[in-house]
């Protein structure tokens, strides 16, 4: 019995000081930011889209290789030794003509892991968040600001170069072995030995184009 | 008193009928249309949020905006279901609770009908209700549809004892069962309310006072079960496994489910004020007496009655906003082991002190 | 003569609100009580011990955040952790620090979803926006650090990406005594509400031997009594130096070990959190985070297994590594699988909407589930 009116008591006690609760937020501003007029200030290691400086990039493909679900796609070309590609902005030389440096926004997944390898500090996340696409390729961003004719030009310098050099090397063998001996080595006796067959054995992965 | 104004306007009976009985119909309408915009708001702002605050000024034209989009979406009819039922049954909720209207007296000028047994109309219009959701239920040919319906009129039909308890003791110390003459007895001040006892000055008002409140806080609570609104929500709500009855109704049957649901808020907000707080009446006097304007009154308890219809209606939804869900088995526990029982005591005691 | 019942099947589907997350529960009922529950999971399986086989173990990191959403810090602790055995590296004392912090920011985190989401489950829709505000400035000071909100890559074989962010110390300082109230206020308006005491109280009932069977761990398990913490009974990263309580259920609603005490077990633990926040922020060292994270993560050939306590039970990492760069096995043990096989035992002789309000108090979270 004495429960039965304890019940009502806790049951009216408990919705009371509920309801008080509530009033008290009624009377309190409201929490909400209006999103489209008012839009938050980003800390600054915010991490939203990608973005790469291509004339910083040294094209050596750290960051693709750190990425985990693979989005960032790149191609190169390796310069000829006359060209000048210049010099990114903390003074390394470039050596290599990047092609292709594409990334899928789609697949990208925001974690930063192809921020810290680059050599240069070109691929820094951004804090643009707004740049929905109403198809899925637009989500697709090309880096490289290379044209397709200068990528073929590029790719028949480099393919030339490579001919020389192998017209080179196949016009005048000998010498080689002959030079060899005047390079002083540490470790000698083996070196006598290896050029040979490390002449033979490389044009034999030439001919087969397969890697022992 | 509006009808025969408007008849001297416009000579003719039907029309100055007409017009009388469109009137509670806008009113309760364009209530309707601010409850629902009311109730986002009310409950954003105890949520810390804002609201609807972009469809017109500060949102004001939400609601409209909802009707037109629910007017303009696809009628789905199930296949096999009962097609007479299924188009009565939002029509009978629907005019279930606006005939609650009729015999409710907004001012002294204007009552629908001054019949003299006004309460027993409202209770009983509005238990028409429950036989549209039955029909609501068995007609969308879905068996948790049908669940939903009967555990929602068994609801209703339990917590209908409580209220009427209640009903039965204001009526044995008014005498009446007339709302116009129950709203007139509580007259000038708010100490002459009934929830203060009543008028009069004897040795009865002050015994009544705690029976008085306790019998308040009983027809609160069993009309809150009445009109499903949370704690006793098990009807409508969506997180509970079983689909309620009106879950297979689109577009504008579905709307009127929903308005009527606001509708029955009103009425029994309504009710509620006329049998405790003294219905039109204002609590301080009148500006018109004081100031000399007889034809100031009515509009002033016009107003009074507003006030005090939507702050219980306002009530309602801070109760909705901070209070859990009941399961159905705890549901019919409150009725049937709490509510009933007290509202008998209440009763029994009552009829004492008014007989000494 | 007795009226021939007959078993129905009810199904609740994948996509349901009270669900969290896509898991489809067949019941069993006969009239309104619950026979059998068999919940179907796998929907949202996305291959992660399959990935993290291809991925070297850096990069497997993203991959941990994304399993228990909610609780992203608790996840890279457990593989940091794991693969720092492996490796036999040592972390500096601030890394030990700092991860401490964020994983206890964490908890609180996500015990305010847990909170929020099951009072929705009840039917009181206000709370879920109180734990949400709060849980917005714990998002916010986890992205001064390292960027984003949910899904961090912070914690790191070897130590943490970034070091503290200078304002962070005193940020985080202001926001204990400002949650400490809220706490309370959330306790006035929930816990002791007598409508959600009915709800829960006596609802869910694990006795604590069932729940050393199915292997329980977390709330669920302290919820029934038992007082088993990774952090105090196995201790990882630097749990010994602080001084905190583990809160376990007393049966102070109803029955020992019902919904009511596992959900009070996660209030308490918010507030304990609190304490071991303080703690860690008044001692923190100086120190270099990144010092001690090796170029290329090559552990020895060998296995492993190491727990750590997230805040839905003990999370397990089993890595099997064959010398190379990539693991050659991960296997997670994650406490949302385990617990949800409880939920039969618990559901039996229920009615269904109890089905919904014990596996609130249960907490899962899909993402861990199917990994």
């Amino acid at each position: 019995m004495v429960q039965y009116f304890k019940n009502i008591y806790n049951a009216l006690a408990t919705i009371a000081i509920g309801m008080k609760i509530t009033l008290k937020h009624f009377f309190l501003p409201a929490v909400t930011i209006q999103y489209p007029e008012v839009k938050p200030a980003l800390p600054e290691r915010e991490r939203n889209r990608l973005y790469v400086n291509i004339d910083d990039c040294i094209g050596c493909d750290q960051c693709s290789r750190a990425c985990p679900v693979s989005c960032i796609s790149i191609e190169t070309v390796k310069g000829t030794a006359d060209e000048d590609l210049g010099k990114t902005s903390n003074g390394k030389k470039k050596a290599l003509w990047v092609t292709k440096f594409d990334i899928d926004f789609a697949k990208c997944c925001y974690c930063q892991l192809c921020v810290f390898p680059c050599p240069t500090e070109c691929i820094y996340m951004t804090d643009v968040y707004e740049y929905s696409e109403y198809q899925r390729a637009d989500l697709l961003y090309h880096f490289s600001n290379m044209t397709q004719d200068e990528v073929k030009t590029k790719k028949l310098n480099f393919e030339k170069a490579e001919a020389e050099k192998a017209a080179l090397k196949a016009a005048a063998p000998k010498p080689e072995p002959v030079a060899k001996p005047a390079v002083i080595s540490p470790s000698a006796p083996i070196s006598k030995e290896k050029p040979a067959a490390d002449n033979l054995t490389s044009e034999k992965k030439d001919n087969n184009g397969e890697v022992k | 008193m509006i009808y025969n104004y408007f008849f001297n306007l416009t000579g003719s009976e039907i029309a100055s009928a007409f017009i009388c009985c469109i009137l509670p119909l806008v009113y309760v309408l364009t209530y309707v249309l601010y409850a629902v915009y009311g109730e986002r708001k009310v409950s954003a702002f105890m949520q810390d949020r804002i609201g609807p605050n972009r469809c017109g000024y500060r949102g004001l034209l939400q609601t409209v905006a909802d009707l037109l989009k629910m007017l303009q979406k696809e009628d789905i009819v199930p296949r096999n279901a009962d097609k007479p039922f299924w188009v009565m049954a939002p029509i009978i909720v629907f005019t279930g609770c606006f005939t609650a209207f009729a015999c409710i007296p907004f001012s002294s000028a204007f009552v629908g009908s001054a019949f003299s047994l006004g309460i027993l109309i409202v209770m009983a219009a509005s238990s028409i209700s429950a036989v549209g959701l039955l029909m609501a239920g068995w007609s969308s040919n879905n068996k948790y549809s049908l669940i939903g319906s009967l555990r929602s009129v068994a609801q209703i039909v339990s917590y209908e004892i409580p209220t009427f308890l209640v009903v039965l003791v204001m009526i044995i110390i008014l005498g009446t069962l007339d709302l116009t003459v129950i709203s007139e007895k509580q007259t000038a001040y708010f100490w002459n309310w009934m929830i203060l006892g009543g008028p009069g000055l004897s040795w009865q008002k002050f015994v009544y006072i705690p029976f008085m409140v306790s019998s308040f806080i009983i027809i609160y609570i069993s009309t809150l079960a009445e009109v499903n609104r949370t704690p006793f929500d098990i009807p409508e709500a969506e997180a509970e496994l079983v689909a309620g009855y009106h879950t297979e109704y689109t577009g504008m049957k579905f709307g009127m489910f929903f308005l009527s649901e606001y509708g029955n808020m009103f009425a029994v907000s309504a009710i509620v004020s006329i049998l405790f707080f003294g219905g039109y009446q204002s609590p301080f006097g009148y500006l018109g007496n004081s100031l000399n304007l007889p034809w100031l009154v009515p509009i002033e308890q016009l107003v009074w009655f507003s006030i005090k219809c939507i702050f219980f209606v306002f009530v309602q939804m801070w109760l909705r906003w901070t209070l859990p869900r009941l399961r159905v088995d705890q549901l019919m526990a409150t009725c049937w082991k709490y509510l009933i029982p007290i509202a008998f005591v209440n009763l029994i005691i009552i009829g004492l002190i008014t007989v000494l | 003569m007795a009226v021939k019942t007959e078993e129905m099947v009810l199904n609740m589907g994948p996509h349901h609100p009270s669900t969290h997350g896509v898991l489809r529960l067949e019941l069993n009922i006969e009239g309104e009580l619950i026979m059998k529950v068999t919940p179907h999971i796998g929907y949202l399986h996305r291959c992660f011990e399959k990935h993290a086989e291809a991925m070297t173990y850096p990069q497997v990191v993203p991959y941990t955040d994304r399993m228990d959403y909610l609780a992203a810090m608790g996840n890279e602790f457990g593989y940091a952790v794991a693969v720092e055995k492996l490796l036999g590296i040592e972390v500096p004392e601030r890394v030990n620090y700092i991860r401490v912090i964020m994983a206890e920011l964490q908890r609180i985190a996500s015990h305010l979803v847990a909170i929020g989401t099951y009072a929705v489950d009840i039917g009181a829709f206000t709370p879920l926006l109180f734990c949400f505000r709060d849980r917005e400035m714990i998002l916010s000071l986890f992205e001064m650090t390292c960027g984003a909100r949910m899904l961090y890559n912070y914690i790191w074989v070897g130590g943490v990406s970034h070091d503290l962010h200078p304002d962070f110390i005193r940020k985080t300082q202001e926001f204990i005594p400002y949650f400490r109230p809220k706490i309370k206020e959330l306790n006035d308006l929930l816990t002791g509400n007598q409508i959600f005491i009915e709800r829960t109280a006596n609802v869910g009932i694990l006795p604590a031997e069932t729940a050393i069977n199915y292997g329980i761990s977390g709330p669920s398990l302290r919820g029934s009594g038992l007082k088993w913490d990774i952090r105090k009974n196995d201790p990882y990263a630097n749990y010994n130096k602080f001084d905190f309580d583990i809160p376990v259920g007393k049966g102070l609603m109803g029955t020992l070990g019902d919904s009511w005490d596992r959900y009070y077990v996660r209030v308490l633990e918010m507030e304990e959190s609190c304490k071991i926040i303080e703690q860690a922020l008044a001692s923190i060292p100086e120190g270099d985070v990144t010092s001690a994270i090796p170029k290329r993560v090559k552990p020895p050939v060998g296995q492993l297994y190491s727990r750590i306590e997230n805040p839905r039970g003990e999370l397990g990492y089993f890595i099997i590594s064959n010398g190379t760069t990539s693991p050659f096995r991960v296997k997670v043990k994650g406490p949302s699988f385990v617990n949800l096989e409880v939920l039969n035992e618990l559901c039996k002789g229920h009615l269904i909407a109890d089905v919904i309000a014990i596996l609130g108090s249960i907490d899962i979270v899909l993402g861990e589930v199917d990994r």
